[in-house]
């Protein structure tokens, strides 16, 4: 009987807010010990779906039964006591207590009236050993990785005798090494007689780690299939509604004059350590250069320094032949820089702000929306409408606040917005990170458009494959230098690793 | 007509209203555990805030400094700064409105407009001081302008008892008349009530308080730092100079309140030993009003009936005047709290929908 392993089935759920269904009707069955992907778009339902298993919304229709048994499921507590952990995308845990006291939160053991922390200690270890998941018990959050953190996570599920697991994103805020681990501990968790419910965009993992794969769009169930028996081309476009190509398409550059120059640059972090030492190149018209490193190398900083955030202690940058170090970002950006910023929550937009207004961030001041100090509210929203019309945004209209936005459509205003600004040099960082494959493609499809215009491109990337893909030159930077530029034509994904890594390769050095 | 029922029914509207009615209704509760009649107590309270034109009058006078000090707080929310200090920048409107209303000899149309301006220019300096320490100094506004209120409060008292008293009085000597606020004939029409002419500023006031922070290039700077000051560094704008401009504004407020209730109702300045409270208030009423300019307005007039009120459930109906403290005190707590308003809402609404 097909019944007798099925530990969680909703059947029917139907969830609506002001406005939207984000879930309707729907079906999903996870099966004993299997790791089941929830794919879809931002803004699909998927966490929505989650969220009411977990008891923190009430489904308007519809029923859930866990282990064959009809649930109600009132609130966390009661999804606890069912064996339901969620491991949420941001960390709920307290910086300044340790991985035990974090785990053991609310559920401590004791001893009269004092908390047994040898007992918790023992616990927690053995846990850890079980599963592989190692940390360190005694140390403060504050003071570990964000590997360790998502690891206390999931033990302070595993503490509370969890068997059915909801990883919600997982892997958005971890570095590659850490996503490996990752994928291993979840093998060994199902190993264990653990179920995983998976929620994600990225095709890899599911390819990788998952055993089946329900595929939501627009808050219905589209597809539930055994993922042995599909490839990502499939899912993307189940996920999507339409053919996605994985791909760039593009000519070859024809790259003209020096856009942007840097020579020589050093600067400090914030905690007075040298982060840039010594850095130079240089971009031209019509042409991505690309930025390979490993993340903590000096990128952000070098993005903060070229954007007017940073001070350099020593060596010039120039556009167009002037120099414009140390100018306050608002003289750069009206000497034609645009900046798509490494985190659009805290630097690009204004979450609070409506879109008509965030569309004008850079340039709310000039003549065509100040007169003598009021703002032309009519050209304004003009202007909104025409970006949220051209840049194809998602949103009911131009005065919706930002924070509803999903990411994508949060990152396509951002997009929107400088580059109707019209930059001669456009300085993407981050551009893709936590969109799903429709949103990416869109924004490549707008940066390579630039280069075609003839503007200059600086891509500073994580993603190897966007590197690869977009870059018409990649300059690897490591310990605050540029260290190599290669032809991504012509490099290897191994050998740019090793170059990110301080190795040397041969072949390499492009003009 | 849609759009005004739409209005009525947003949540922003709806939780001070039924806020301002679950404290009253608790307040009759308590009432009749103190076997007082609370329909009495509140007919009297309305009786005595609106029962004849001298009552109306001095309700007003009671309204118009809450409405100076909840401006100011709600103006410095809105920029993102927590300004405990409008007290301090009330003292020192004061303050400076009585230095010119004694110190100077002007015709009445120069030395009146001067008192006020002073009384607003004190109270927005006193304002930079915390703005200039957020932003130069990183200290929280929070801490400087608790601090400065005692500063301000013994400095006013300072001032007045070494070159302003009146010989043998706790008080300054009298402001010249022509730098009051008030008049003859206007108090004559109100049964000689003390209401003066600051409510005119306090309303013009709240009308620059709309204007400036939604419809002006610099309000939009102004609320950008308040709601994400990275952003608003990265987009260009000074994030420093906008602390400091925004605290000098919600001083500017806070201090031609305490200018408008010196020339307006007293025409002199005592010697305090404890703070006057408006400035405390100003928080209450902003926060009922939502941080906006008409809530703000309509704050004030609530606080200010109830406690011009409350006088009259004294002599109407022999409840103690305290009573009224305990129903602000619960208003302010379901606004706060708008967590159990939002469940009430609720529970209407599935009322209403069982009954169809």
């Amino acid at each position: 009987m097909e019944k007798d392993n099925t530990v969680v089935e909703m059947k029917g759920i139907t969830k609506r807010f002001p406005g939207i269904v984000a879930n309707d009707s729907v079906d999903l069955i996870v099966k004993k010990g299997e790791i089941h992907a929830l794919l879809g778009e931002n803004g699909a339902g998927k966490s929505t779906l989650m969220n009411i298993l977990f008891g923190l919304y009430q489904p308007d229709e519809g029923e859930i039964w866990i282990k064959g048994k009809k649930e109600v499921i009132t609130d966390p507590n009661y999804a606890n006591r069912l064996g339901i952990g969620m491991v949420h995308q941001h960390f709920m845990l307290i910086d300044n207590f340790t991985v035990v006291e974090n785990i053991i939160l609310g559920a401590e053991p004791q001893k009269t009236l004092k908390i047994d922390y040898d007992r918790s200690v023992k616990k927690v270890l053995d846990l850890s050993k079980r599963y592989g998941l190692h940390v360190d018990p005694h140390v403060k959050i504050e003071d570990v990785s964000v590997g360790m953190q998502q690891r206390v996570e999931i033990l302070k599920t595993l503490y509370r005798g969890a068997d059915i697991l909801i990883f919600d994103e997982p892997t958005a805020v971890l570095t590659p090494q850490e996503i490996e681990e990752l994928m291993v501990i979840m093998k060994n968790l199902v190993q264990e007689g653990k179920t995983i419910i998976l929620i994600t965009h990225k095709l890899k993992e599911i390819m990788e780690a998952c055993d089946t794969v329900t595929i939501i769009r627009r808050g219905k169930v589209i597809d539930r299939l055994a993922v042995n028996e599909t490839n990502p081309e499939e899912l993307a476009e189940k996920m999507v509604g339409r053919n996605v190509s994985f791909s760039v398409q593009k000519d070859k550059a024809k790259p003209l004059d020096t856009i942007l120059s840097v020579q020589n640059i050093h600067a400090s972090d914030n905690r007075g350590v040298k982060a840039l030492n010594g850095l130079s190149f240089e971009v031209k018209a019509g042409e991505i250069l690309g930025i390979a490193g490993v993340d903590g190398n000096g990128q952000s900083e070098l993005i903060e320094v070229l954007s007017g955030l940073r001070k350099i202690e020593s060596g010039k940058i120039s556009l167009h032949n002037k120099p414009v170090h140390n100018l306050n970002p608002r003289l750069i950006s009206e000497s034609g820089v645009g900046h798509i910023p490494e985190d659009r929550q805290k630097r690009g937009l204004i979450l609070d702000f409506t879109l008509r207004e965030n569309l004008v961030l850079k340039s709310y001041y000039q003549p065509e929306f100040n007169h003598h100090g009021f703002l032309q509210y009519k050209e304004i929203n003009q202007h909104a409408i025409a970006l949220i019309k051209e840049y194809d945004v998602r949103t009911p209209d131009e005065f919706t606040i930002a924070r509803a936005l999903s990411g994508g459509n949060q990152q396509k205003a951002v997009i929107a917005r400088e580059i109707s600004n019209n930059p001669d040099l456009l300085i993407a960082a981050q551009p893709t990170r936590g969109l799903d494959v429709g949103a990416i493609e869109f924004i490549h499809q707008r940066l390579i458009e630039q280069r075609d215009k003839g503007k200059a491109v600086l891509l500073i990337s994580l993603e190897l494959d966007e590197l690869m893909n977009l870059s018409d030159r990649i300059a690897v930077i490591y310990e605050g230098k540029i260290v190599g530029m290669v032809d991504p034509e012509v490099i290897t994904d191994r050998e740019l690793g090793l170059m990110m890594s301080g190795g040397k390769v041969e072949r390499e050095e492009v003009e | 007509m849609n759009k005004w029922i739409h209005i009525f029914t947003k949540e922003s509207v709806l939780i001070p209203v039924i806020s301002t009615l679950l404290g009253l209704l608790i307040g009759a509760f308590i009432m009749l555990l103190g076997a007082y009649n609370p329909i009495q107590a509140y007919l009297s309270l309305i009786e005595k805030a609106f029962g004849d034109f001298y009552s109306i009058g001095e309700t007003i006078r009671q309204i118009t400094p809450l409405i100076f000090t909840g401006l100011s707080v709600a103006f410095a929310f809105r920029t993102g700064l927590f300004n405990i200090g409008a007290e301090g920048q009330f003292i020192m409107g004061s303050l400076a409105a009585t230095i010119v209303g004694i110190q100077l000899d002007l015709p009445w149309y120069l030395h009146m407009p001067l008192a006020v301006v002073a009384g607003g220019m004190a109270g927005g300096l006193w304002g930079v001081i915390a703005g200039y320490l957020k932003a130069k100094r990183g200290v929280h506004e929070v801490i400087t302008t608790i601090m400065l209120n005692w500063i301000s409060l013994y400095l006013s008292n300072y001032f007045v008892k070494a070159y302003l008293s009146e010989p043998g009085q706790q008080r300054s000597e009298f402001l010249k008349e022509s730098s009051w606020l008030s008049l003859q004939g206007l108090s004559q029409l109100f049964d000689n009530a003390r209401i003066h002419f600051g409510i005119l500023i306090a309303i013009l006031c709240a009308v620059i308080f709309y204007i400036v922070l939604w419809k002006t290039k610099q309000g939009y700077e102004l609320r950008a730092v308040g709601f994400n000051p990275h952003a608003a560094e990265y987009a260009g704008m000074n994030v420093g100079v906008n602390v400091m401009k925004a605290m000098f504004v919600s001083g500017v407020f806070a201090g031609l309140g305490g200018a408008a209730e010196i020339l307006g109702v007293f025409h002199y300045l005592t010697i305090n030993a404890a703070f006057p409270g408006y400035g405390f208030q100003g928080i209450a009423v902003a926060l009922i009003g939502g941080n906006t300019a008409l809530g703000t307005v309509l704050g004030a007039v609530l606080f200010g009936v109830l406690t011009f009120g409350a006088t009259g459930m004294k002599f109407g109906a022999g409840v103690p005047v305290e009573i009224i403290s305990i129903v602000i005190a619960l208003v302010i707590f379901f606004v706060a709290a708008k967590g159990i308003v939002k469940y009430v809402i609720q529970l209407f609404k599935k009322e209403k929908k069982n009954m169809l």
